[in-house]
């Protein structure tokens, strides 16, 4: 529980860092990172070797932004389960099978590798987006591309309330196993009286907060400072990415540059 | 239950994207029209409180399992259609990039499929009706369980649709609705009681904000009226997104069906219809229909445009070539990231 809350934090500790990648404009990142994860669910079912080649855009950005391994795998084998139990059944339907290197390979096993690579990518495209650019200018650049004021106001203020509301659920169920040893969840009497216990301070907080706001001058909008204008940088930084996610999937470099080595050999 | 990016197509992603995208900014237009700045943080405090009951573990009685909350039943409730849907759409939006947890071009879809269903379709058609006679205890638990057990059953529904159309799995129509079905239907139940729990607790503790709610005074009334014209407008888009998309790739819906059904007709309602009915005969691995089927899509994989670049077209000599270059560009990506973090840490320790 207080783990998952310093999960949460981690990312935007990391995203206040300064580096090459943290410092670029959060809206081209944003659409850096909607650009690749178009470009790479767009690929067919049976194309693997040419779906390789996109692996290089979260390698760099992950070294170039000195982000930690660990964390970052952990993230992504979070998000596999449903993924996979999906995908397994690929090979469980497609029996036809093709010829690998002598090797006779049903082509559901194929493209549920397909589907695992596409997770990884995609997964890791979306957690090093969060991590270089943190949520305040995420929120900045949604409302860039006129994703309404509400909604926005409402993402940050959700985003910022999940640690102290984690904290409140810390101590309300430290306190019922302290009157529940031994006991794995909450049990059933207890379903709507913890839980709505936690609401109605909720509600409460929520009123708090608002009054506090009102009284440093909250007039409806969230004020997330300066943004810096869109510089050549960025823009170089966007043009060069989306040429290289065209020409990846354009071209099947991998099979091109192994024709090239097998050929010579 | 969250849809990934790794089992969509950008057709359907987009598509998505933009149903949602619009519902949000008729929600949000609602809101700032009806209701005063207060409510906001009210939101935003709401949205972090279910993410805080996701956390808890509810022992499921006689089973020895435990559940979870997803939430976007009790958010309708609490805060009205609305307000609820654009707090559900910041919980998922939060969960997909920190957590993973849902993809962010599959975010349309998530939000459709846990946010549309709670607010605009249980809440106004089913909470509504139980408790339009006035709160009572069992009217909030019947209105409650109900229709949060019904909008799980229609989100894990759009799920199979929406994956099956974005064809990139081989799950048939009918084995992936036997999958996703019965085991949403044991989740929604879970959840239908601990949203019921918790409403009615609510009620009995402060009676102001379920009345306020259900007044519309907290953040708008919703007309069945409107959700009704919403509902065709949105299926008249996603299906004609849809019917787009599987007319110009083969393999979507259309070889889905064909699969299932033995025709490759789009003819929806028959395929799914004779589907079910067949259902026994059907669910089997089905080895005349896995040949046929994937004989035929060889040939149309072949007329297709990218045809060139597609498996089963390949011959053994250029899967070689592809191998090879596959592990090639994995060597290469995990140099270069090597190279560039070596020079970092140099470069740190000089500038130490």
């Amino acid at each position: 529980m207080n783990d998952a809350l310093h999960n949460i934090r981690i990312w935007d500790d990391l995203a206040r860092r300064q580096n090459a990648v943290n410092n670029l404009h959060p809206l081209v990142k944003l659409l850096t990172t909607i650009f690749y994860l178009i470009v790479v669910v767009s690929f067919g079912r049976y194309e693997i070797s040419s779906l390789l080649p996109l692996i290089f855009y979260p390698v760099v950005i992950f070294s170039l932004a000195e982000l930690p391994l660990g964390e970052v795998l952990k993230r992504i084998a979070w998000a596999m389960p449903f993924v996979i139990g999906i995908g397994i059944f690929n090979p469980v339907f497609d029996h036809q099978t093709v010829e690998l290197l002598g090797f006779t390979i049903s082509r559901g096993w194929l493209t549920f590798i397909s589907i695992l690579i596409k997770c990884v990518l995609t997964v890791a495209a979306g957690i090093l987006l969060v991590a270089t650019t943190g949520m305040e200018r995420l929120g900045a650049a949604l409302r860039m591309i006129r994703v309404p004021r509400v909604f926005v106001l409402q993402l940050l203020l959700t985003y910022r309330y999940i640690s102290v509301l984690g904290n409140e659920l810390a101590r309300m169920l430290r306190a019922y196993s302290l009157r529940a040893p031994g006991q794995k969840g909450i049990k059933r009497e207890a379903w709507g009286s913890l839980t709505g216990s936690l609401l109605l301070r909720s509600f409460d907080r929520a009123q708090r907060v608002y009054a506090a706001m009102c009284l440093r001058g909250f007039a409806g909008e969230y004020n997330s400072g300066a943004m810096a204008k869109i510089g050549a940088g960025d823009l170089g930084f966007l043009a060069g990415w989306s040429t290289f996610f065209i020409m990846a999937r354009l071209y099947d470099w991998p099979l091109w540059l192994g024709s090239l080595l097998t050929g010579v050999f | 239950m969250h849809m990934a990016d790794a089992l969509i197509s950008p057709a359907v992603g987009g598509a998505m994207l933009a149903v949602t995208a619009g519902m949000a900014a008729y929600s949000a237009k609602k809101i700032s029209g009806d209701m005063d700045e207060k409510k906001i943080p009210l939101m935003g405090v709401m949205g972090a409180f279910v993410f805080a009951a996701q956390m808890i573990n509810f022992t499921i009685p006689a089973t020895g399992s435990s559940g979870h909350l997803g939430g976007g039943m009790l958010l309708a409730i609490l805060l009205g259609p609305y307000a609820g849907f654009l707090t559900m759409a910041s919980i998922l939006l939060i969960q997909a990039l920190f957590f993973g947890d849902g993809g962010l071009l599959a975010y349309g879809c998530n939000v459709f499929n846990l946010g549309f269903y709670t607010c605009f379709i249980a809440y106004p058609l089913i909470y509504k009706w139980f408790t339009h006679r006035g709160l009572t205890s069992k009217n909030i638990f019947w209105g409650a369980t109900i229709s949060a057990l019904i909008a799980l059953q229609l989100g894990a529904f759009s799920v199979v649709l929406e994956t099956l159309a974005s064809g990139r799995t081989e799950l048939p129509f009918a084995s992936f609705v036997l999958l996703m079905q019965p085991i949403h239907l044991a989740i929604g139940l879970v959840e239908g009681l601990v949203t019921a729990a918790v409403v009615a607790f609510v009620w009995k503790a402060r009676p102001e904000v379920l009345e306020k709610a259900a007044a519309g005074e907290a953040m708008g009334n919703i007309s069945i009226k409107k959700v009704l014209t919403g509902l065709v407008v949105a299926v008249v888009i996603v299906g004609g997104a849809l019917s787009w998309f599987a007319s110009s790739s083969p393999d979507g819906l259309e070889w889905s069906m064909e699969r299932i059904a033995g025709t490759a007709e789009l003819e929806a309602p028959a395929g799914i219809h004779q589907a079910l009915s067949d259902l026994q005969s059907k669910t089997a691995f089905m080895p005349d229909y896995g040949f046929k089927a994937s004989e035929e899509e060889i040939v149309e994989a072949a007329a297709a445009e990218e045809a060139a670049g597609t498996w089963p077209a390949v011959d053994a000599g250029t899967s070689v070539a592809g191998l090879v270059g596959g592990a090639l560009t994995l060597i290469m990506a995990a140099l270069i990231g090597y190279v560039i973090s070596l020079s970092k840490k140099k470069g740190s320790r000089a500038a130490a």
